[in-house]
């Protein structure tokens, strides 16, 4: 025989509680499981192909490489080798500077189990650099992480010299420049700053 | 042009912890004490492992029913030798097993030699683990009664 569909009064607010019923008293005398660990862990051999194998060398020798987009002019960095917006294969290599402005961030306040090093509160951002089309995410260090503002310039702080690796972390964080905000008069999206040089 | 190809290790973990609730929670507690439990659905028929709602019906359900620890393999795939992240240290078959006194199916792995050691109907019974926390791998698996269906 089929279920029969629930019937509920609609003025009465569902049961948040299931009211459990039937526990063999050997079980039920003892202290009850209340949570369990289901820890999920995937391991992978990571290659970044040819655009990002590019940007990782270069990082070695404390340069940043990004791809332009032949349609639009968009500068992305970190490369893909594809413009997300024209969905072509970038080529022309622009290296830009290790400077830009903050342009979104968030102070964090929790301390993260898996991130030891990581000592709250700290200030992580999305970070524009000058020439490029698109932010990407570092942490604004050397400075109190309240003191940073939208449009706060920011510059690369570099592992020492002897300790560059093929590796994106070789940039340690971004410490303010200490120059005038760069005023943001809108909220700017990609495709208003393929021009930006 | 980079000369090399790139690689590197990459880890993504995950290390969640859950609320069980009282229905899983039973479960679990029943197979920390070596028993295992079901739940009556609205319609008579026992659903093990349990849920706390009726599938079909949505109806919170609670009533606890102890059921075997023999049970019929409904459904099978070899399984082949464990990755490095799963709890065994032998080749496994995954199988779908109602136990006697369930109407549903539970997923867990069955210990036999190969696959023609398995077949659709046979008969299956709890192996515990030796230390038992209150987990679903307090069930160490499944091992072959030896007799028939």
């Amino acid at each position: 025989m089929p279920a029969q569909p629930f019937q509920q009064d609609p003025s009465v607010p569902p049961s948040c509680v299931v009211e459990v019923t039937g526990v063999p008293e050997k079980v039920a005398s003892t202290e009850p499981v209340q949570s369990v660990r289901t820890p999920i862990r995937m391991e992978y051999t990571y290659t970044p192909g040819r655009a990002l194998s590019d940007y990782l060398v270069a990082m070695k020798d404390k340069k940043i490489i990004a791809e332009r987009c032949p349609e639009t002019g968009q500068v992305f960095v970190p490369p893909r080798g594809v413009s997300p917006v024209a969905g072509v294969v970038t080529a022309g290599k622009v290296e830009l500077p290790a400077t830009g402005y903050v342009e979104s961030f968030n102070i964090t306040r929790v301390p993260i189990a898996t991130r030891p090093d990581l000592e709250p509160p700290y200030c992580s951002a999305w970070i524009l650099l000058d020439g490029a089309s698109i932010s990407f995410m570092g942490l604004v260090i050397n400075c109190e992480p309240e003191s940073v503002k939208l449009g706060t310039r920011v510059r690369a702080v570099w592992k020492p010299d002897d300790e560059l690796e093929m590796a994106a972390t070789n940039i340690l964080g971004w410490e303010p420049t200490g120059e005038p905000d760069v005023e943001i008069p809108d909220i700017e999206r990609i495709g208003q700053k393929g021009d930006l040089e | 042009m980079a000369d090399e190809v790139l690689q590197a290790p990459l880890v993504l973990e995950y290390p969640f912890t859950r609320t069980t609730g009282p229905v899983v929670g039973a479960f679990l507690t029943g197979l920390r004490e070596g028993v295992v439990l079901g739940v009556r659905r609205s319609d008579g028929t026992v659903m093990c492992p349990p849920l706390e709602y009726d599938p079909t019906t949505s109806e919170p359900i609670g009533e606890m029913v102890e059921v075997g620890q023999t049970g019929t393999v409904v459904s099978w795939s070899w399984g082949g030798p464990p990755r490095d992240q799963q709890p065994f240290d032998r080749d496994v078959a995954w199988a779908l097993i109602t136990l006697d006194g369930a109407d549903s199916p539970m997923l867990h792995a069955v210990f036999v030699d190969g696959p023609s050691d398995m077949a659709t109907g046979m008969r299956v019974q709890v192996q515990w683990a030796d230390e038992r926390v209150g987990h679903i791998a307090d069930i160490a698996g499944f091992v072959p009664t030896g007799e028939n269906a």
